[in-house]
């Protein structure tokens, strides 16, 4: 049963993945962002468990472990702190209005899906279709990244954005080699750290996070 | 064996000591005996590799060969010089009241770090982990831009960190994507992402993937060489951070991000076998590198700032390098590494002159500094020949690398090189148009309580002066053999 | 050769339908009297409602033109060829060559041209005002809904909608996160054309807040009557095509009298739990601002576009 209902699982689950980073696209509110990253995170750890278990691979096991404690727990709870105490209002600031934006998405996902296809194609896994829908996730949290003038949205997409990477190693090749997975875990938990340490900075001295204040340093 | 585990270890080692007691009094020296070790270590292993040629250490996961032991002896000399200079420099910032004590133990330990890093980046094996390594380098320096504190530099660690992780998680994909098609000729495990499995089985690597592969690697790692134009955070970088930073930045940043994009281009080549033509990653990389040199050329007349002038310099040699390997050839592959060499040696020089010069005058403005001869000549001359010597006027080595990368434009792509020449000399002329009155006429400068570190600028000239007149043997066939591995 | 039984299957359809229309909406009102915790009007108020307006005398503004008092007939009509071509309880009816899914939306069109039309003959505020609106609403949700289609058609091979009843049904039980997608895209544009919370309040006639009603303040009688006939239809006719693409069992397959038989319960008790769900929503939702209309329906387009992309991608 498993083997017949789980690919279709597998596919399910990357549709929601998909909807998720429009989902945070759209977002009004910071803290339903935070509540969305780590619904994201939880979704990659169920796929990744799956296929851990329709292919038989144990070290995807390990793998789902590692993003269920750094992306569901760890990191969600550092982003909380850190907004109770930077005290941020509540309000995400855009710079195109939201249904543009969410146009704009809906031409980047078509253009990954195109990228993915020859790639897809090629792949021996049984899930190699996801590898378009991760693609497109890693181009939304990019334009996410674009299209928000206040920090901590900027940083959520940076976040997300390896989440869409670490999908499309799961999906395309079955995740990469367990040293390396470590490597990239370890990387996004410092660099989310310095991070946050950096918004205490940028808040003690501009007294707001808005990042339209960081664009002093130009071209004259 | 043991070479290897103390290049690593001790740069580790000496983050780990200088986080605890990075504030106190001895710390410099603690930072430079680190140094010293590392390059020790490093020149034990390059004088064990000319002997006895490639080595691969700890199930195939280290590997050093020609190519990468000579960076890797570069990486430590100019950290242990920089190391060295850092220690009146920081001194002087320090009395200043620019850093705090705590920011003084966390320059020390994370300049360690950044040197283990860079390091790990240029004798792993693993596709991987030098991504991971390289990201910690990232991140190391992040840190060390934001060192002072002030609003500029917050934001120019801000702009490095946004723009670089953007980069570098393009690179992750094609870092996957890489790991795919190996992974369908070797079979899945850590073996599919050793460079040198890679280069045994590259003629039957999927054309497709690797060039789709390595566009986004070109994309992630170029936006750390400073490619245009994915630049962005370079000149900001370079003028906020320390003026240490900025040394080891331009001088070895560039050059270990530029070395993972020749391996990754060795491969593509290799997997897409183009026999007609101008191959797909040459072109891409000409086309940048060109690209590279001609914008910076033209924003480099326009800086105020001597930081961010020499940064503009920076991007528009290592756009000469990118052109020069994508020529590719033994020639200009051999240009390209030489020039990696000295534009290292002379950029850091350069910037350790600069770093005094702006503490003697108090101002980074170029019009504000003037007659640093009069004040302190050795500061001044040093700063001049630097730049005379950046500027490819023989007899120093970057005329040579330079002279070899134009002849071989015009031999290949003629009407690459009047580009080339006229960028270089719009440089030329804009550099030393504002470093002439800073060196010479009535001065703005003051005497300052510690006696500039000036061996290392002129141990770095003398070096580049010496191989422009005269290459040793072994070292040109140490090059030669290097850019033979690129092909 | 006309087949007479089908045409009498048809026709018993097309009645059926209109008839039941105006329940469905006192089932709905009677679930939402019951999650409130008030009594309700009664199951058959409106036909109660209907029987009274057909009585009352027509009062006519001096400058309405012939437009104005066709109108009505010409929305009722075009609604009830669109129930007679939605597959409720057959799939083998003669009209089935004109029962495409572009089609279907081309008459929903031609319902909303009508009244914004009629709304602006008469030339006060309030009805501009509602056909303005109306075109807002319609213009995003017009899209929407042919993207759901669109996916439906892309899974069945066919835009013809007994062909796309008839895979749907016969598909063994897939998980299909398209067909999801586009569930919520479909239920997102009938609250939007239907006029119900979150987009439109069918009880209120506060300026602010008013878009159905607000077109129709003008008529009186028994043009009234059609039209409120017409929008019970309306409602009819989306709950009927979702039922028909997500819902698909127990609709019959050949044009005879036992299937039609048969089928009529599954109808009846799908379309209770359908109403029950609306009564629900309606309940759980609040009322949006105007302006926010286009970001509700343009997410509904966006979940269409991303079904049909999914589905392009993982055939699925």
């Amino acid at each position: 049963m498993l083997a017949h209902y789980g690919p279709q699982l597998v596919n399910l689950f990357a549709a929601v993945l998909l909807l998720l980073s429009f989902a945070m696209l759209s977002q009004r509110r910071m803290l339903s962002l935070i509540n969305l990253f780590a619904a994201q995170g939880f979704v990659l750890f169920l796929t990744t468990s799956l296929v851990g278990a329709l292919t038989g691979q144990h070290h995807l096991y390990w793998s789902a472990l590692v993003t269920l404690v750094l992306k569901v727990i760890v990191l969600p709870w550092i982003l909380h702190r850190l907004i109770r105490k930077l005290n941020v209002k509540w309000d995400v600031e855009t710079l195109i209005n939201i249904p543009t934006t969410m146009l704009v998405g809906i031409v980047l996902v078509v253009l990954a899906f195109n990228l993915a296809l020859p790639i897809s194609q090629l792949s021996g896994t049984v899930i190699r279709s996801t590898l378009g829908i991760a693609l497109a996730s890693v181009l939304l949290s990019f334009l996410m990244m674009i299209t928000r003038s206040k920090a901590i949205p900027q940083v959520i997409g940076f976040l997300s954005m390896e989440n869409g990477l670490f999908f499309a190693a799961t999906g395309a090749v079955y995740g990469m080699p367990m040293v390396v997975e470590l490597g990239v875990a370890l990387d996004v938990l410092v660099g989310a750290l310095i991070l946050g340490v950096f918004l205490f900075q940028i808040r003690e001295r501009f007294d707001s996070l808005d990042t339209r204040h960081l664009e002093r340093l130009k071209e004259r | 064996m043991l070479e290897m585990l103390v290049l690593l270890v001790s740069p580790l080692a000496g983050a780990l000591v200088l986080a605890l007691c990075g504030h106190r009094n001895r710390a410099a020296e603690v930072n430079v005996f680190f140094s010293a070790i590392t390059f020790l270590a490093a020149a034990a292993l390059t004088a064990r590799i000319v002997a006895d040629g490639p080595l691969r250490v700890l199930h195939e996961q280290f590997f050093v060969d020609s190519l990468n032991v000579f960076l890797v002896a570069l990486t430590a000399f100019v950290g242990m010089t920089t190391a060295l200079f850092s220690r009146p420099y920081m001194r002087i910032e320090r009395d200043h009241g620019r850093v705090t004590p705590v920011g003084l133990r966390l320059y020390h330990s994370m300049f360690q770090m950044f040197s283990f890093t860079m390091l790990l980046v240029l004798t792993t094996n693993n596709l991987g982990i030098m991504w991971v390594a390289m990201e910690a380098a990232t991140l190391t320096t992040v840190v060390l831009v934001a060192l002072y504190r002030t609003t500029a530099s917050l934001e120019a660690a801000w702009k490095y960190f946004i723009l670089c992780g953007v980069g570098i998680a393009q690179a992750l994909f094609g870092t996957i994507l890489v790991y795919f098609a190996a992974e369908r000729v070797l079979g899945p495990g850590v073996g599919s992402l050793l460079w040198t499995n890679l280069d045994a089985v590259k003629n039957s690597l999927e054309p497709t993937v690797m060039s789709i592969a390595f566009v986004f690697l070109l994309v992630g790692y170029g936006t750390k060489v400073g490619l245009v134009p994915l630049h962005n955070w370079l000149p900001d970088a370079h003028a906020e951070g320390p003026t240490p930073v900025s040394a080891v930045l331009s001088g070895l940043l560039l050059n270990v991000a530029l070395y993972a994009l020749i391996r990754c281009k060795v491969i593509t080549d290799g997997s897409l076998h183009e026999t007609v033509g101008v191959p797909f990653a040459s072109s891409l990389m000409m086309g940048f590198g060109l690209l590279s040199v001609v914008v910076a050329a033209f924003y480099l007349s326009r800086q105020r700032d001597i930081k961010r002038m020499f940064a503009y310099s920076s991007i528009e040699h290592m756009g000469l390098i990118a052109f020069a390997f994508g020529m590719g050839g033994p020639v200009a592959s051999f240009a390209g590494l030489l020039h990696m060499t000295m534009h290292s040696l002379t950029k850091s020089a350069i910037f350790f002159a600069v770093g005094h010069a702006t503490q003697k005058t108090g101002t980074q403005l170029m019009e504000n500094i003037r007659g640093l001869m009069k004040v302190n000549p050795t500061v001044g001359w040093g700063l001049m020949l630097g730049t005379v010597a950046i500027l490819g006027m023989p007899p120093f080595g970057v005329f040579a690398s330079e002279f070899l990368i134009l002849t071989q434009a015009i031999a290949l792509h003629p009407w690459a090189a009047p580009i080339l020449l006229g960028a270089l000399g719009i440089a030329f002329a804009a550099i030393f148009g504002k470093v002439q009155p800073m060196v010479f006429g009535e001065t703005t400068a003051k005497r300052l309580p510690h006696s500039p570190a000036l061996l290392p600028v002129f141990a770095h000239l003398g070096i580049v002066l010496l191989l422009g007149l005269y290459m040793p043997h072994y070292l040109a066939v140490w090059y030669r053999q290097a850019a033979l591995l690129i092909g | 050769m006309i087949n007479l039984a089908g045409i009498a299957a048809q026709f018993t359809e097309l009645m059926l339908a209109i008839l039941l229309a105006p329940l469905l909406t006192g089932w709905v009102n009677q679930c939402r009297a019951w999650l409130q915790n008030r009594s309700a009007p009664g199951l058959l108020q409106p036909y109660r409602n209907l029987n009274k307006l057909f009585q009352k005398e027509v009062v006519l503004a001096h400058n309405a033109s012939p437009l104005f008092r066709i109108a009505p007939y010409l929305i009722f009509g075009s609604l009830a060829l669109a129930a007679a071509i939605v597959p409720t309880l057959d799939i083998d009816l003669p009209l089935n060559a004109a029962a495409d899914a572009i089609a279907l939306v081309g008459l929903l069109a031609l319902a909303r041209l009508f009244i914004s039309l009629a709304a602006m003959d008469i030339g006060t505020a309030f009805g501009s005002l509602g056909a303005r609106r109306e075109m807002m609403i319609g213009f995003l949700a017009e899209p929407a809904l042919l993207m759901v289609l669109f996916t439906a058609s892309l899974i069945s091979g066919s835009t013809s909608l007994s062909t796309i009843v008839q895979t749907l049904a016969h598909k063994e039980f897939v998980i299909y996160p398209s067909m999801a997608f586009a569930g919520v895209a479909f239920t997102m544009v009938s609250l939007a054309e239907n006029a119900r919370i979150p987009v439109d309040n069918p009880t209120t006639h506060l300026e602010l807040t008013m878009i159905h009603e607000a077109m129709v303040l003008e008529y009186s009688g028994r043009h009234l009557a059609m039209i409120e006939w017409a929008a019970s239809l309306k409602l009819f006719v989306y709950s009927c095509m979702g039922l028909a693409l997500f819902f698909p069992f127990g609709v019959a397959e050949g044009g005879d009298w036992v299937g039609i038989v048969l089928a009529l319960p599954a109808l009846l008790l799908k379309l209770a739990i359908g109403g029950a769900a609306l009564a629900l929503i309606e309940i759980l939702s609040a009322k949006m601002r105007i302006f926010r209309a286009p970001e509700f329906l343009g997410s509904a387009f966006l979940f269409a576009v991303l079904a049909m992309l999914v589905h392009v991608l993982l055939g699925s």
